[in-house]
Order: structure tokens, then sequence, then C-alpha cells
């Protein structure tokens, strides 16, 4: 009962896979391609009614067609089209021109005429409109003719004046699409260049249509006219008025396109003068367009409301003056003049009295206002974030924090106003929101420094039960600035809090007062006494190693006194025992001090200190001289070459820990010598020469061998970022010759034979311009002999790969610019925890885990969680794609829960958590170097590889105590 | 010219007993029929007998419509429906509809069964009043009747509350009830299409005041709950029942989840169960938050507010109170006051307006010192805090609903004179709009300007979009010839041929001809010829015609050529044109010719 029980929870909560796979033979499928023009044709005339047609038209737009038939296709649509009666199927068969038109390989140029032919003979406007548009597929199709587009041009003049509004707006678009600013579209009459009255130029031709009566034509006008601004064409300044009138428009797609139309003449006139209705003043116009988009912020549609917020955070040119009024809104109460609370809280903290309004009247209005001054609606800019952040729609709001984020970025000035607000809003509904602003606050921070009372208020959130904000809230507080010590005081006494409520966020508390502390070093000295409760005359009771928040004062205090050379003098004894203890266990946040009278510290750390950029490149330049070296190893003895190889490795691996910018690179290298290494002794035993059953034990090493070089390759191939295909073939060439010695080994049998031919013949293919860097290699001699090898029994197969394994000698590495290794480690559980997880057996107990993955691609797919019980059960665990977050470039965190249970046991015992990369051979890009047409991809998949999937560990196991207890009946 | 009267029977220059009369179109509308909580005694409900001084008031009027729950706005509606007398509907929304019987029962229990006044509304009035209501949805379209139609928006204020777009044929009113232009916690802002009604009639509850973000009165407040809670002390929030209650509990509830707070928070039971009930039915109504979660979960099911007893107030350790009424001055909250006072660990927090008199107001005041009944006097040591939660417009938010409806006239209503006065001013200058501000009983009337429906036949339309150039300035306005036929109470554009047909009238053709005397030798048809190729160099761009029976036709212009008799080198030219060349753009070349 209780196994099934088990089985159906695992099944319930998460996904397990057994890792024994068993193979299933793969289905083959061939597709045939039966005629689609001469079956569509019988359909088309087999049809009575429309409907029937109309269901043909339908079945046979569900598949493609290939281009060379495509022609044919059209030409029978085209015929059927000119019989057909019905709209809706003339319809349909216009829309269909246009998506075959789109077809690969297929030049819609030749249906050009016969489209805009059936165009001068229709009568329903709906079937028109389907043809304009199968047209601008056609030209779009067709970006370099010239003259087909002065001829769709044309067409679409013609037919503006259509009274279907859809007739027109695709007339629009043909000319947002294909028309030309400078050559300009006449009467057809008229032809281009031959009279100068009937010339206009597309973009008035197209401003013409903003005054149209049909909402859905004006916002196509308006949309034409930014696809030729997007086009690289440059938009008149005339539009500006017009494109401004539309902003008051009752339909709200055309207030959205208006606002960008208006946006992009902003930034494409942005200091031309234009004036004030209504006064003889004159302004820019970055500035006038500023002041409108400002006001739309209020508008009615909140689909207008996003578009103008978003607009706005891009209008970098627009005057400092005008950009501070979108901030301010001035208060009054009964006509007197009000403070806004960031004023009055300003003020008080500037008085330095230190309470808030606690009293009733405390935001009682002061002077009079005189009645002509005030200004409610607000002309311009005034006002428009405050509107903005406080929207009902979230959408708004974050759009306005992303605005204030840009404009904060480009001024500082406007940085510091806009704090207050920014800082209110960590306190909105939605985390969304709050989780924004806290980015943006941290993005924009270069430029502020926190006043007491902000700090307060942005500390306040570190309370918060979400991880990801209090994290943003950590990482917002490494680039803070803070004004005094009170700050740091404050901050550090949050941060405890915080520390001791959610214990998790140790690591990233540290990592906070870590950049706090080297960012303030002068602000923290006078705390320092206080901090270590040092006293003058008394020995104070010495701290708690193991108490994470005493560390965490211990993190603030060692890296302000990193940059702070008097701050060690006040230190007790066990401050630099501790210091020292610290600097060993936790050297990422610890960082070297400079302590007196403690040369061997100093000394050991000046080592790691040391180096700086260039001794990369020194070690970057030894690195090359090793594998230089090695190059060299055909002219040594064996055991001189062994020696060398053994040699370099142990150097390789001794930089890689030295010198972290190059430890995937060394590491890469050294994996690759071992293999070559165990490639050598395999090879390189005396017993080869004889007859090779008879020497068991002989087969037993080199058997090993081979198995581990396989393993290696597949490591050295998944597990590195950056290869190029050159490395890759490097390794698919190890792997060959590890395959190669396997086939010698093994009883020979001519389905092996076979198997590695198809992998000979497999590597050819994928790595045919690699091809000529491998001369004189195992491969390069094995495809000289590929045609008696094919031919050859399995004996004589084997004999010469012996020889040839014998001979080739080894292939020089290259190193790619940048590799780096794929690296997780497990945060959480610490494994350090001596109390066991009790659950009842048959049950499922959640153990969460909390790790960190560096250069990890497609980490949702790649990366498993292994769970390793004491009886060799081992189970693996996908995690949800929403478990894994990005907190830099080439850096993940898994954050999940996985599941254990087990059968009772009688004591607690240990478990293995670890990380598995797992990869396919198929999944490389490499296998499959181009996506072809969909018809032929499954033919010219290279059958002769049959996938190799697999996992590599690729993190440190964690060991956690578990106890399932058998159930109380 | 038609007119639209405007009558306040309360609210005009006055908060309070809202009550607006509108006729429109031939129909009389009721907007609200609210009560005044300042008065005890006639004056709390508006003059009925303004309408009409004896007998039913279902005679005069076709409408109610009711705004939103409080009893400023919907107080005196059992009165007027079941003592005076009125049987025709009364519309509200869903919301208001469930929540509104409550109020009245609650206020007609403390009216009669505490003040023991008699000549008052029943519980079964309350009933039978609420069978004649007539729910509404937002944005739906209510046929009153033939004419009259009605529309809601949201409004924003309180759960349910609407502003109403009323219609009779072109002309409109829209009235916005109370309403709220900024967000809150638990219900979004009011929004209103273009729909450019003829009068827009406001509240000016705040004429005179721009408020500060919300946000920071939100984070105030829940920083102070916070501090007093870490304290462990006890925090006392007096509210009324509905509306900002439930505001400040959304706000605690998310602030708790989002703190992982565990500190107990209690709500005096009574009215606010049924009333958080309504609000988890009502969701539609609330805000976007709000309406997107719950599915998840609904924000009104709250997972730490819990219901008060009154045996918790002694309870050690924090905990957060929300006691009824709001001022203080009876009731739970004054009991948990007391209890609470003479610790300065505790708060209480004030979260709106206290009327004079009341502890509440005291307390604001900074008095430390309270008489109670019997001369025992009470030491005030807790924190008092005053944190304001309105949800009216301010003076911004009213600029910007006119914005968002563009009326053409502007109606105050629901505020303090001196106030509007301000608003009036600024109204007119920015909109350039006429805004008025009638005082109870006084009637504005405001002429409008209709448009005329005509019906055009279709074909007469094509045939003048055919002549008229090509489509685009559609704005612009377009002569056309038609004749225009009014029969029965309509109005028809058809085409004179049509006309005539259909009034069985002959057509008569109507020419101007003029004769002119030239001195010329030449022989009639020579001089004709002459004439034409003069004609053809003068006027180019004209089409002219020499026809064989001699006459020579410019457009639509004839021109003969006869010999006088007496004198056959004086020939005579006759000129004939139409009526239409009379009038028409071919005048110029009448000119010409005769020149």
């Amino acid at each position: 009962m209780a196994a099934h029980l088990k089985k159906r929870v695992y099944e319930e909560f998460s996904k397990v896979v057994q890792i024994p796979h068993e193979e299933t033979p793969a289905k083959k499928l061939r597709l045939s391609k039966p005629s689609k023009s001469a079956a569509l044709h019988i359909d088309l005339c087999k049809a009575t009614n429309s409907t029937d047609a109309l269901q043909y038209l339908l079945q046979f737009a569900r598949k493609p067609v290939e281009a060379e038939s495509v022609e044919g296709v059209v030409r029978i649509l085209l015929e059927h089209y000119y019989k057909e009666t019905d709209n809706s199927v003339r319809l349909k068969i216009a829309s269909l021109l246009g998506l075959l038109s789109k077809t690969q390989g297929f030049s819609p140029d030749c249906i050009v005429d016969d489209a805009i032919n059936t165009l001068s003979n229709e009568k329903s406007h709906q079937v028109l409109a389907q043809l304009l548009d199968t047209l601008l597929v056609i030209g779009t199709q067709l970006p370099e003719s010239p003259a087909l587009r002065l001829r769709l041009v044309e067409v679409a003049y013609k037919h503006l004046s259509d009274t279907y509004f859809g007739v027109r707006n695709k007339c629009l678009q043909l000319l947002g699409c294909l028309g030309m600013v400078d050559a300009p579209v006449g009467k057809e009459n008229e032809g281009p260049g031959t009279s100068l009255g009937g010339l206009r130029d597309v973009q008035s031709i197209i401003s013409d249509y903003f005054g149209d009566q049909d909402p859905r034509v004006r916002t196509a006008a308006l949309k034409a006219m930014l696809q030729l601004h997007e086009r690289g064409m440059k938009i008149h300044q005339i539009i500006y008025d017009q494109a401004c009138r539309l902003l008051t428009d009752d339909y709200e797609q055309v207030r959205s396109a208006a606002v960008q139309m208006v946006w992009v003449l902003s930034q494409l006139y942005p200091e031309s003068i234009v004036p004030i209705p209504s006064s003889n003043e004159e302004i820019r116009l970055v500035d006038d367009a500023f002041g409108k988009i400002s006001h739309m912020v209020s508008d009615g549609s909140w689909m207008v409301r996003v578009q103008a917020a978003k607009t706005l955070g891009s209008m970098l040119q627009v005057s400092p003056h005008f950009l501070e009024q979108t901030l301010d809104k001035k208060l009054m109460s009964d006509l007197r003049r009000k403070r806004t609370a960031h004023e009055r809280a300003k003020e008080l903290f500037a008085s330095g009295e230190f309470s808030s309004g606690r009293k009733w009247a405390d935001d009682a209005p002061k002077e009079k206002l005189d009645t002509n001054t005030v200004n409610l609606i607000a002309s311009g800019a005034c006002g428009a974030f405050v509107h903005g952040l406080e929207d009902e729609m979230f959408e708004v709001r974050i759009a306005a924090v992303e605005a204030l984020c840009h404009l904060a970025r480009s001024s500082p000035s406007f940085a510091e106003k806009c704090l207050d607000f920014l800082v209110d809003m960590f306190n909105d509904e939605i985390e969304e929101v709050r989780l924004q602003s806290i980015h943006v606050l941290r993005e924009i921070s270069t430029h502020i420094t926190l006043r007491e009372d902000q700090l307060d208020t942005v500390l306040a959130v570190l309370e918060d039960s979400s991880r990801d904000i209090r994290e943003a809230l950590h990482e917002l507080l490494c680039y803070t600035n803070v004004s005094t010590k009170e700050c740091i005081q404050l901050a550090l006494l949050e941060l405890l809090k915080n520390l001791n409520k959610y214990p998790t966020d140790r690591n990233s508390v540290w990592k906070c007062l870590k950049f706090l502390g080297s960012r303030h070093p002068t602000l923290v000295l006078p705390l320092v006494p206080e901090l270590l409760s040092t006293h003058p005359y008394f020995d104070t009771p010495e701290p708690d190693m193991d108490d994470p928040a005493y560390i965490a004062v211990l993190v603030l205090v060692f890296n302000a006194a990193k940059s702070c050379p008097t701050m060690p003098a006040l230190f007790s004894d066990h401050t630099f025992r501790h210091y020292a203890y610290l600097r060993d266990s936790l050297s990422h946040l610890v960082p070297p001090l400079r302590l007196p009278g403690r040369k061997q510290v100093y000394g050991l750390d000046s080592v790691d200190s040391g180096p700086g950029s260039g001794s990369v490149e020194s070690a970057q330049l030894f690195l090359q001289q090793s594998l230089n070296r090695v190059s060299t190893i055909q002219n040594l003895e064996a055991s001189g070459a062994q020696d060398l190889l053994d040699l370099t490795i142990r150097d390789l691996q001794r930089l890689g820990e030295l010198q972290t910018e190059l430890a995937g690179a060394a590491d890469f290298c050294a994996t690759y010598l071992r293999c070559q290494l165990l490639l050598m002794k395999a090879l390189q035993e005396k017993l080869w020469n004889m007859a090779v059953p008879l020497c068991l034990k002989q087969n037993v090493t080199a058997t090993a061998a081979a198995q581990q070089i396989l393993e290696e390759t597949y490591k050295l191939e998944f597990l590195y970022s950056g290869l190029e295909s050159r490395q890759v073939a490097t390794i698919h060439h190890v792997r060959l010759q590890a395959k190669a010695l396997q086939l010698v080994l093994t009883s020979v049998h001519t389905s092996h034979c076979e198997r590695f031919l198809q992998d000979v013949e497999s590597f050819q293919r994928l790595f045919l311009t690699e091809l000529p860097h491998l001369q004189d290699s195992f491969v390069d001699k094995l495809l000289e002999l590929m045609p008696r090898l094919s031919s050859c029994k399995p004996v004589e197969l084997v004999k010469i790969l012996q020889t040839t394994l014998r001979q080739s000698g080894l292939l020089q590495l290259r190193l790619p610019e940048q590799i780096h290794r794929a690296t997780a480690t497990i945060i959480e559980p610490t494994g350090e925890s001596d109390n066991p997880l009790r659950f009842t057996s048959g049950l499922v107990v959640a153990l969460d885990i909390d790790a960190t993955l560096e250069h990890v691609q497609d980490p949702q797919n790649t990366v498993k969680v292994q769970v390793l019980y004491p009886d060799g059960q081992s189970h693996v665990i996908h995690p949800k794609p929403g478990d894994f977050r990005k907190p830099g470039p080439h850096r993940h965190r898994l954050i999940t829960q996985v599941y254990l249970s087990h059968t009772a046991w009688t004591e607690p015992s240990q478990i293995e958590v670890r990380l598995l990369l797992a990869y396919s051979s198929s999944s490389t890009s490499l296998t499959s170097p181009s996506k072809l047409g969909w018809s032929e991809s499954l033919e010219s998949l290279p059958a002769a590889e049959a996938a190799v999937e697999g996992t590599i560990p690729f993190s440190k196991a964690v060991k956690v105590f578990i106890m399932p207890k058998p159930a109380r009946r | 010219m038609p007119e639209i009267k405007v009558t306040p029977l309360g609210a005009g220059q006055d908060v309070g007993r809202s009550c607006i009369l509108v006729s429109i179109g031939g129909k009389n509308i009721m907007l609200d029929c609210g009560m005044h909580m300042g008065y005890n005694d006639d004056r709390r409900f508006p003059d009925f007998s303004y309408i009409t001084q004896n007998g039913r008031l279902t005679d005069f009027l076709d409408c109610v419509i009711i705004s939103h729950f409080h009893l400023d706005h919907c107080g005196a509606l059992p009165y007027m429906s079941e003592m005076v007398g009125y049987d025709g509907p009364i519309y509200m929304t869903h919301p208001t509809k469930a929540i509104c019987p409550i109020l009245l029962e609650d206020f007609r229990k403390i009216t009669v069964d505490k003040k023991g006044e008699t000549n008052f509304f029943t519980s079964q009035m309350i009933k039978d009043c609420m069978k004649k209501v007539i729910p509404l949805n937002l944005h739906q379209t209510v046929q009153v009747d033939d004419e009259l139609e009605i529309k809601a928006y949201y409004a924003g204020h309180v759960l349910g509350a609407a502003m109403v777009h009323i219609k009779v044929g072109s002309e409109s009113v829209v009235y916005t009830g109370d309403y709220n232009m900024t967000p809150d916690r638990h219900l979004g802002a009011a929004w209103i299409d273009k729909c450019r009604p003829d009068i827009l009639i406001s509240e000016s509850t705040y004429a005179t005041t721009i408020r500060d973000s919300k946000r920071c009165r939100e984070r105030d407040f829940l920083k102070k709950v916070h501090e007093s809670i870490e304290r462990g002390g006890k925090v006392l929030i007096p509210v009324f029942a509905l509306g900002r209650a439930q505001e400040l509990c959304i706000l605690l509830e998310t602030f708790w989840e989002r703190m992982n707070l565990k500190a107990p928070i209690y709500f005096s039971t009574g009215l606010t169960e049924k009333a958080n009930h309504y609000y988890k039915l009502f969701i539609t109504w609330t805000n976007q938050k709000i309406r997107k979660t719950f599915v998840q979960r609904n924000m009104f099911e709250f997972k730490h507010i819990k219901a008060f007893d009154r045996s918790y107030a002694d309870n050690p350790g924090p905990m957060v109170v929300f006691a009824t009424p709001g001022m203080l001055h009876a009731g739970q909250s004054l009991q948990i006051f007391k209890k609470w006072a003479g610790n300065e660990k505790n708060m209480v927090i004030m979260p709106g307006y206290c009327v004079q008199g009341t502890i509440g107001h005291k307390i604001l005041n900074g008095q430390r010192k309270l008489e109670m009944e019997g001369r025992a006097t009470l030491d005030v040591k807790l924190q008092v805090e005053y944190m304001s939660f309105s949800a009216h417009a301010d003076a911004k938010g009213i600029m910007q609903l006119i914005r968002m409806a563009e009326p053409r006239n502007m109606l105050l209503v629901h505020g303090e004179a001196v106030k509007m006065e301000f608003l009036k001013g600024k109204i007119e200058q920015e909109f350039s709009i006429d805004c008025y501000m009638p005082a109870n009983g006084e009637t504005t009337t405001v002429t409008t300007n209709p448009s005329v429906p005509v019906d055009i036949s279709l074909n007469l339309l094509k045939r003048e979009m055919a002549l008229g150039g090509p489509l685009p300035d559609p704005k612009k306005p377009r002569t056309m010839h038609g004749t225009l036929i009014m029969k029965e109470n309509s109005l028809k554009l058809v085409s004179s041929e049509q006309a005539l047909k259909e009034l069985g009238l002959n057509e008569h053709q109507l020419r101007f001809t003029c004769h002119v005397q030239l001195q010329d030798p030449h022989s009639d048809a020579d001089t004709l010829h002459r004439i034409y190729t003069h004609l053809k160099s003068v006027l180019k761009g004209y089409t002219i015609q020499h026809l064989p029976d001699g006459t020579v036709i410019v457009e639509s212009i004839v021109i003969k050529v006869s010999s006088s008799t007496e004198d056959s080198n004086t020939k005579v030219l006759l000129l004939s044109w139409s009526y239409q060349v009379q009038i028409g753009p071919h005048s110029t070349l009448k000119k010409v010719i005769v020149t």
C-alpha cells in the first residue's frame, strides 16, 4: 500500500525519471508530394456551389505548396476567380494569392499583372480590400523593383477615394510600405513627371487622410506615415500640427497612433521652434511635443496612457525646466497652499526635528493662494508622472516607472527629484510594480544620495515576504550612497532584522553589507566601537562566531577597514582572530586587510590580491606555452611523452585554480590532455604486439580507458560554452578514436563495424569545413582508406584500425577566445545540519533547493536535480521553468523544491543531492546545420547518428540527513 | 428653443441631502433622493412639495435615479416613494440595490428605536420601496420609455457608485453623483466617454483642494500601524461600516501578507459582515488588482482579519481593531477607546473627518483629558493619529472629468458656495463654457440647440457624393440640391423629381432670356459663327458648341441670332439661360457673353 501511495505521490508532485532508459526504435516517416495544382483544379471544377468551393479552398489553404508548383496553382485560382460570382469565394481566392506569394523560393512578380487586372473589374469592396492586401504582400516580397513599386503605389492612389474604409485602409498601408518620398505619385493618366499640377508626394497624400471620417482610416493613415518613417524617409515637419490635432480625437486607436507620430516628429525636429497658441511666445518643438504627450498621460483610455507614458521616457532632449514640471503638483486646501508630504518630510529632516507628523494639523494649509494663479488644468507637462504613477492600471504605472528611469539616467537633477516618487512606488499593491521601481532606483542610484527619511522608507520594504523583492532591495543597497552614519546604522539594523526574520537571505545580506561597507568607510569608522561592542576599559565577551548577525557586522566592518587604515586599531584581539577565520572561510566577502604586525597574513594575501590585469596576460601566455610544449610530444619517447602530459595537466589544473578568468580554458585543456594521455597509455602497452584476444588483462584496463575517454568527451562537448566548431571537431575526433579502440578491444561483429563506419561518415559530413585542419590525424588516414574499409571483413578492419590508431599522432588543440565551464553551486541545503528531516514513510517531504548556475545555456531544459538514496536508488527531478531566475548575464539562480520519499528507515541517513546537466547530441546545432524546408527536413536528418543522451553531474553533491519514520497505525 | 431645466431640491450650494430635479425634452427626472444628517426635523428630507402640493409624485416624475448607497443620496427614498407616494421606476446599480436597504434599515433603527421618533418609515416601507427598484449595469443603455434612455458609468466613490448619462432625443445630461478620479486599494477611478452632454452636473465637495498623492498617505498609515505593533501596542481604528473601512481592511490585509506579520486584526461585527459579503459578490465593481486576482483568492475573504469579540480587547499583546462608529461618539469604538486610552504604547487612528462635539474631534484637537458621563475623567495617553482617506474628486479630478466628457454647460452641486465660486471661475476660464451653481429651489435653464434629424434618400446622397469631388475633408459642410418635405411629423430630403412625383405636381422650367442688339453687317449665320469663334478664343475651359440648327451653346446657355425686321444690319442676339445658371457659377460666363 505504502509503495503504491508513494508512486501516486510522485506522479502528482514531480516528474521523476528513472535513469536507465530503454531504447525505443525510431519510426521513420516519408512524405510524398502529390501534385497540388491538379488536385485543386479538379476540386474546384467539382464544386457546384460557392459553399463547396469555399470548403475546398479552406482545405487547400491548410496544406503548404511547394515553390515550383505555386505558379500553376495561382493560374488555376485566377481562372476560377474570373468565373466566380460569389464574393466570399473571390475573397478567399484573393487571400490565398497573398498567402501563396509568400512561399519561399517563389518570385511573385509574374502574378502582379493579373492581380492588378482583377482589381479594375472588382465591384465588391471587401474583395477589393483583400486584393490590395495581396498586392501589399507581393510588394513587400519584391523590395528591389522600383517600377513595380511605382505601379502599386499608383494603384493604391487610384483606390484611395473608395467609399469602403477597408479599401482606403489597405491603400494607405500600401502607400506606407511602398511609397517613396522622392518619387512623386501622379494621377494615373498623367504619369510621373509629366505635369506639375497633379504631382503630390506620398506624404501629403497620406496626411490628407488624417482627417478622414472613419477613425480606422485615420489610424491607418498615421500608421502608414510611421511606416514611412521606419523605412527611413524623412517626415515633413508640416504634419506636426495635424498630428497634434489628432491627439484629441474621439477614438483611442487614433490617439495612440498620434502619440507615436508626435514623438517621431519630436525626435526628427527637436530644435525647431513652434509658436504657443494664444500667445506670442515660441518654444522648441520637442518641449511642445513633450507637453502634449504628458497631457495624454491622463487620457481616458489606458492604452493611450501606457503609450504616452512609455513615449515620455525616450524624449531625452527635453529641457530640464519642462522635465521637472512632470513631477510638479501644487497642493492646496480651501484655496490655501499646502505642502506635499514630500516637502514636509524634507523640511523636517532639514530642521533636525526627529518626528514625523503626529499632529493633526501637521499638514494644515499655510498661505492663502491668489485664485488667479492657481492652474487647475496644468497646461503642458505639469504633473504627468504624478498622474501616471497613481494610475489605476498597473501597466500604466510600470510604463511610468520605466520612463522615469530613462529620463533620470540622463539627468541627475531630475533623478534627485523623482526619488521621492520612486520610493513611494515601493508600496504599490502589485509586486511587479514594486520590483520594477526597486530596479529602477538601483539603476539611477549613481546619481543620488538617500536622505535618512528616504532610506527609512526604502528599508521598510526589507520585511517583504517576497524573496525577489528583498533580493532586489539588497542589490539596491549595494549601490546606494547614504549621507550620514545614522543611515548606515539604520541600514545595518534593518538588515539584521531581515536576517533574523528570513535566515535564508544570509548570503544576500552579507553581500549587501560588503558593498555598503566598502562604499562608506568614513561613515562606518565612528560606528566601529559600537558595532563590535568594544569598551575602553572592560573586556567584552567574545561573540559567537557562528552567529550570522555577527558575521554580517564583521563583513561590514572589514570591508570598510580596507580603505580606512585607522580602523584596525579599534579592533579587539578576537576580532583579528575572527578576521583570519572569515578571510579563509568567506574569502569572497572579506577583503585582504593590511593588518599591523601580521606579516604572515599580509604575505599570503598579497599573492591573492597581487594578480592584476597583467598577470592574466602572463597566465594566458603560460597556457599557450604549455599547449605548444605538448604539441612536440610526437618526438618524444613514450614514457617521456606521458610524463610531459602528466606535468602539463597538473600545471593547467593549478593555473585554473589561481586564475579564475582562465579557469574554463585551463580545465578544458586539462581534460582534453587527459583524454590523450589515457589513449596513449592504452595504446602503448607492449602487449599490443600480441594477438589481441589473448591478453585479457590488457583488455580490461584499455576498455576502461576507452569508456572513460568517451565520457570525458561528452563533458568536453557539453559542459563548456563558447566552443567553436573547430574544437567540437577535435572533441569528436577523440571520441572517434575511443570508439575505434573499443571496437578493436571488443568482439568483432559486423554490426559494430557498420556502426563505426557510420560514425566516421557522419563525422565527415558534419565537419567537412574542418577537415583541412585535421591533416595527418586519425580520421584523415581513415578517410583515405575508406573505400577499402567499407568492403573489407571485420577482422581486417580491426587490424587496419589498430595500426592507424597507433600511427596517428596527437591533434593540436587550439583555444577559442572565450571558454567557460558550466558550474553550479548548491547554496541551500548546506549539508551542515545534524537534525534529520523527519517525515512519515510513504508520504513526501519537500526539500528547498537554492543554487546558482554559471554559464549554463538554456537551464530550463538542461538542468536537473538528482537525489541519491543510500540504497542506491536515484531520482532525477526536472525543476519547473518558473524556478529559474536570471539575476545577471551568464548567471542563473535555481530556487525550487524537490519532493523526497522513501520507505521507513531505522535511523537517519544521508541522501545526496546534486545538479545534473542533461545533454543530447542531437540537440547541438551542429548536427542539423540549417533548418531546411519543412518537407525535406525529415529526410535530411543524419539518420546514422542516433541521438546520444546523458547527464553530467556538474555540482558538488550535498548531503542531507533524512529520516523516514514508519506510519503510526 | 428647447430647454433643459435643473432644480436642486438639496445639494444646491450645500453638502448633504442630494436631490436634483431635471426636466429634459418633456421628461422629469429626479436624481438622488438623499437626507441631511445634520437635522432631525423636516429639513432632513428634500422639500417634495416643490413638485406638487398634494397628491402623489408619480404623475410628475418619469423616473428616479440613485447614484450610490450613501444616505445623503438615498436616505429619503422610502419616505418619498411610500409616504409621499411614488410608483414609477427607481434606478440604481446592483451593488447599490443590495447595500442600500441595509443602511436604510440601520438608519431607521437608530432614529425610531433609539431616538423614539414616530412618523418615520417602517421596515415594510423600505421593502416596498426596494421592490420598485430596477437594477442597472455599467454601460448598459436602459430605455425608461420610448424617448428617455439612461446609461451608467463607473464612478469609483464607493462600491456600486455610478454616474448616469440621461438622454432624450439629442439632448443629454450627465449626473456624476459622488465620484473619485484617483483609484484606491479597492476601487478604480471614475471614467466616462466623450459623450458631450448638454449639461454636466458634477459634485464639487473638494472644489478648492488639490490633494497629495495617495501613496504617501497609505505609506504613512501603514508605517504608523506597523511601528505601533512592533512596540507591542494596540491600534484602534474607528470606522463607519461601509466604504473606507473596506479600503483600510484591504490595505492592512495586503500589508500583513507582504510583511509576514502575525499580530491579529479584528473587525467589530454587525453591519460589516453583511457588507463584506456584498463586496465579495460584486468583484466586477472593484479595481484591477482585485478583479484580476479573485480567481486565486477573493481579496475580501480576509485571511488575517477576524471577527471581534468584546473579550478580545483585554487580550495581551499587539492587535489592530476596526470598530464602529467612526467618530468615537458611541458604541464599540468608544468602549475600546476607554479601555486603551491609558497606555501610551497604544494608538488610535482617525481615518476621517470628525464632527464637532464628538470625542474624535476633541482628541484630534489635542485634548488630553476627557470628561466622560458621570463626572469621570479619562486621561488620554495613547497616540492619536489622523489620516484622511476621502473618495471625492479634487479640483484637478473635476477638471479631468470635464475634459473627458466635453460638456457644453457645467452645473455644480454638492459643495459649498464659496468653493464653487472659485471652481466656476476656473471652469469658465479654462474651457470657456457656461457654469452654473444654483441654490436649493433655484432653477437653472439651459437652452439647447438640438439637431433635427432628416431622412435623406440614398440615391440623392450617392448622386451628390459623386458630384462633389474626392472624398477627403468630410467635415467641411457641403451644399446640395434637394427638396425638403415635411409630412406627418417627419422630415425628408429627396431629389426634386421625386418630390414632384410624390406631391403630384408638374415640373416647370424657369428660363431667363435677354436680347442684345448688335450692329453687324454679316448674315445671320456668319454673325453666329463669328460669335462662336470669339467666344471660343475668350472662354477657355468651357464647352462651346455650334449646333447645325443655328444656335451656339455655351455650357447650358443658348445663343441665337436673328436679324431685326427693320434693319438687316442690326442683329438681335437672343440669350437664354436656366435658373440654375442664374445663381450658379456660370454667371461670369453670362457676363462675358453680354459684354
